[in-house]
């Protein structure tokens, strides 16, 4: 188990050493987002804006325009919500270098209940041009995107947690914005996942392999811009799609895969697994996954579903 | 005219730039002798290309362009040091016009300095064209940062000059606010990073002209005490009269002096300033003038219709 924002502490000092240009801002959330890292480091680098994320996003602007590549985080909700329109005007349209990144998406962050979650983050960032989005499924993926966006010319978003991911990949993995991994191949049906929900897709796809039917599970880590092939290529070959995120299903991966498949020549039956708009409680995070159906067993579920629908589906010719 | 040209050549002095290659320098200069640092003269040629390009238009922000014309001779002509042709010259000063609509009084000061073609102000608001109805830095020289959404400016002032403070760079940030704008709350949040973080590179200033769109802002949302608001958030603070040039000038002089402090200069304006039948009225805030009112207008300024 590795905490993706733990990696993400670890990376920024390490990208702090090799690149001056690198700065951190915060918002009084430095030791929950683990920048405090960054700033125990490079403290003449670090800016702590208080609580006050507006300055922070609109500051961090600023100094881009400088030919300073600052990375800027709070909670996903405040960072995303907050701000939201800070980052549309100041980052987006001015097309400034900006890495937003944040912890404590999804409902994973539990106990501190909803006005701390973030389902609405991946919608938000999503409608806003000139914006990349990526949400890592494990630690070591974090690792490779944070050192990818610091070279990445452009605003970027991505989306981190609050509690430790199981660990999917090592070395060999190499990621690339834009490209989506395939963890396992199948043939009766694809499950599309990001961030916490791909090792609850991997551990559904076993469940399902052990009842005969074989399932593609592919982490589609950057959401925009999103891979359109793999998604084509999983509803040609699997031809029935479950999507699955900590994420409500208005606006975020779900409604992202949907509109490339009703606007291709390859539509299928989708499924999509996410908080169905409404807020979440407090609770531990796997309670809380299990309460609003995103576990395992939702995922196996949502698959069969979705297999059950192909022989009834006929889109309009 | 001898001390005219005296205070011309300790101005060119502070530029610190060979003044036979930078442009910016001839500009000035050619504008300053032939006018003989003639701010009235200036001012209304300004104003009368603001007002003829809004009409032009057919929408635009009359009353808060008219009002910061002598706030941005006092900056471009007087104090900030950059240069036309090379808009992304590492060292310039930086100025960040917070109060985004007034874009069409920006965009005809940056014309005349020769970051862009004289022509495009006529295209002002077209499709297409380089100069949008708010300032957009992706497309036009001189333009640092996309403004109009209010509030946001100061903080993006605040980041350069943070970065000057990092690179250890002598330029200057200048900030122009609107009275407005101070109601967002994200300026008092700006107003304490620039404190905090010692920012006495950076130099706001506001165009307190007293009016918003929906009435005097004493009416909608009373900002007063301005002048004791920023002092109380730790900065240094000056007033003005917003439409004499050398006052302005001055003061950021002054402001130069003081250390580990970040500047305020509150400049008393007049919306729509320079125009008898349009200076504090509510109604020119969000609207252009009609080809009459142009002509009317224009005739106060003392100028023809084609003159440039």
């Amino acid at each position: 188990m590795l905490g993706t924002r733990d990696v993400y502490g670890d990376i920024l000092v390490e990208l702090g050493e090799k690149n001056k240009d690198i700065v951190v801002l915060d918002a009084d959330l430095s030791a929950s987002t683990r920048t405090c890292k960054f700033a125990r480091a490079y403290p003449e680098r670090f800016f702590n804006m208080g609580i006050a994320e507006q300055d922070m996003i609109s500051t961090a602007a600023g100094l881009a325009t400088c030919g300073k590549i600052p990375f800027v985080s709070t909670f996903a909700v405040f960072l995303t919500g907050r701000a939201w329109d800070q980052v549309r005007q100041s980052v987006c349209y001015s097309e400034q270098n900006v890495k937003l990144v944040s912890t404590h998406a999804g409902i994973t962050v539990g106990e501190d209940s909803a006005t701390h979650h973030a389902n609405e983050d991946i919608a938000l960032m999503r409608a806003l041009p000139n914006m990349t989005i990526i949400c890592p499924a494990d630690g070591i993926e974090t690792a490779q995107v944070i050192r990818t966006v610091a070279y990445h010319k452009g605003p970027v978003y991505v989306r981190l947690a609050r509690c430790k991911f199981p660990v999917i990949y090592d070395d060999n993995y190499h990621f690339h914005i834009g490209k989506s991994d395939m963890l396992r191949d199948g043939d009766q049906a694809t499950i599309i996942a990001i961030g916490i929900m791909v090792s609850q897709a991997l551990e559904a796809a076993d469940n399902l392999a052990k009842e005969g039917i074989a399932v593609r599970v592919v982490n589609m880590s950057t959401i925009k811009p999103i891979d359109k092939e793999a998604i084509l290529e999983a509803a040609r070959k699997t031809g029935a799609i479950v999507t699955s995120e900590e994420h409500s299903i208005i606006g975020g991966l779900g409604s992202a895969v949907a509109e490339v498949l009703v606007e291709s020549n390859h539509p299928c039956p989708l499924k999509r697994i996410g908080t169905k708009d409404c807020f979440g409680v407090s609770g531990k995070p796997q309670e809380l996954l299990e309460k609003f159906c995103l576990g395992v067993k939702d995922i196996v579920e949502a698959t069969k579903d979705v297999i059950k629908r192909k022989s009834g589906f006929s889109p309009a010719t | 005219m001898a001390k005219d040209i005296f205070r011309m050549g300790e101005m060119f002095g502070n530029i610190g730039c060979n003044d036979e290659k930078d442009i910016s320098v001839n500009v000035m200069k050619k504008e300053m002798f032939d006018l003989g640092m003639d701010w009235e003269r200036l001012g209304r040629e300004i104003r009368g290309d603001i007002l003829r390009i809004l009409a032009k238009a057919g929408s635009g922000h009359t009353g808060g362009s008219l009002s910061i014309v002598e706030i941005l001779l006092a900056l471009y002509y007087g104090k900030m040091h950059h240069r036309p042709k090379q808009p992304d010259w590492p060292d310039r000063d930086r100025f960040v016009l917070s109060k985004g609509h007034g874009a069409p009084a920006l965009y005809v000061v940056l014309a005349k300095l020769g970051y862009f073609d004289l022509s495009e102000l006529d295209k002002l608001r077209c499709v297409c064209a380089m100069l949008q109805g708010h300032p957009y830095n992706c497309n036009t020289p001189g333009i640092e940062i996309s403004t109009g959404s209010l509030g946001q400016g100061l903080s993006v002032a605040n980041g350069m000059a943070l970065a000057g403070k990092l690179d250890k760079k002598p330029y200057r940030v200048y900030a122009l606010l609107g009275d407005g704008e101070v109601q967002e709350g994200q300026v008092w949040e700006a107003a304490m990073t620039a404190a905090h973080y010692h920012l006495d590179n950076l130099y706001a200033l506001i165009d307190f002209n007293k009016l918003q769109i929906d009435g005097p802002v004493s009416q909608i949302m009373e900002v007063e005490p301005l002048e004791a608001k920023w002092r109380a958030f730790g900065w240094e603070t000056y007033e003005v009269n917003g439409h004499n040039v050398e006052e302005i000038r001055e003061r950021l002089d002054m402001a130069e002096d003081v250390k580990g402090r970040p500047s305020m200069i509150i400049c008393h304006t007049v919306k729509g300033k320079g125009v008898s039948f349009m200076e504090n009225k509510v109604e020119y805030h969000g609207v252009a003038p009609t080809s009459e009112e142009l002509e009317r207008a224009l005739a106060e300024l003392s100028l023809g219709r084609n003159t440039k």
